[in-house]
């Protein structure tokens, strides 16, 4: 029952999200400093999620450094999204194997 | 163009994000079903949710017992950047979208779709209605793949399907620093101050959801704010 009331409000609270400025605003963000916030912040939300996660909450902290040096590697060379997740997974995979 | 080829012209845009989406969502599926849900709550999640970032802080929350309005700002934070990309993606839309259908196709905006959306010059209802079909369907049974899966696979696999998320949020932000020298200082920003909440005994006090918060709001307006300050300059 928790658990739906969780989902519940992770899903108004997104649908709200998207769908009031796509269905009101007509106008653009005017201020610069929030231009660039707004653009900045996808960014830094996903870094402030990504690192932490990836050191501190699997069990074997080494084979996420793996994942995550493969990841950046690949996604240097202008890989799509579907072979720097791949290529995170196989390289966490293959590091479990001898770690 | 007529409503016909234009919802056909979505649908196949929308294929790849599909794709993509079926992989990254069975690692959600698997991340949900260690997070303590079960396949129907996991399946339910996605269905409603349809964001990755989302969704994995929202896993990671209920494990962690996070209060409701905590929840509430995590998604609020993490899922502010579709506001932003629904107000520019409003400057596209042709005259079919009335309010109604964009109440209903607001909630299928995600960064994919709004990509390949705003790639167009202008964009019609039929063409967003097939843009969204595939990504969503695939969002959905990759969720239950991973669900299913994540209950029988061991657990060195399942660890390492989990990356999968991980992985592809790296492979949006780095070729976004690439780019701009901004982004770069907002990505290291963020990723130093999380990792500083999370090592640092007197920020233990801090949560999981209000870590990632805190850190990306002080990264994106200390950034904005010198970005501002250059330019000015």
């Amino acid at each position: 029952m928790k658990t739906a009331m969780y989902i519940l409000i992770m899903a108004v609270v997104t649908y709200l999200i998207r769908a009031l400025p796509f269905t009101l605003c007509r106008n653009k963000v005017k201020s610069p400093f929030l231009q660039y916030f707004f653009a900045y912040i996808p960014y830094a939300v996903l870094a402030a999620m990504t690192l932490p996660h990836m050191l501190f909450e699997g069990k074997n902290p080494l084979c996420a450094a793996f994942a995550l040096v493969a990841a950046i590697l690949l996604a240097l060379c202008k890989r799509s999204l579907i072979t720097v997740a791949s290529g995170a997974c196989v390289a966490a995979f293959v590091a479990g194997l001898f770690l | 163009m007529n409503k016909n080829s234009l919802f056909k012209q979505g649908l196949s845009d929308g294929v790849p994000i599909g794709l993509g989406y079926l992989s990254v969502s069975i690692g959600i599926g698997i991340a949900a079903v260690g997070g303590g849900l079960n396949i129907i709550t996991a399946v339910l999640m996605s269905m409603t949710n349809l964001t990755s970032a989302g969704q994995a802080a929202g896993i990671s929350l209920i494990a962690a017992g996070g209060a409701f309005l905590e929840m509430a700002l995590v998604q609020l934070v993490i899922n502010l950047r579709y506001a932003l990309m629904g107000i520019s993606l409003t400057q596209r839309l042709d005259p079919s979208f009335t309010t109604g259908k964009r109440l209903f196709l607001g909630a299928f905006i995600t960064d994919e779709i709004f990509a390949v959306a705003s790639s167009r010059e202008s964009v019609n209802v039929h063409y967003m209605y097939g843009l969204a079909i595939v990504p969503y369907i695939g969002w959905a049974a990759g969720t239950l793949i991973g669900a299913s899966a994540g209950t029988v696979l061991p657990a060195s696999v399942t660890a390492a399907l989990g990356m999968a998320i991980y992985g592809m949020f790296v492979a949006i932000f780095i070729p976004a620093m690439k780019k701009s020298r901004e982004v770069t200082l907002a990505v290291i920003l963020a990723a130093l101050l999380s990792t500083l909440f999370r090592v640092v005994p007197f920020f233990s006090f801090i949560s999981y959801g209000f870590s990632v918060i805190i850190s990306s709001i002080i990264a994106a307006a200390l950034t904005a704010w010198l970005t501002v300050r250059r330019k000015a300059a």
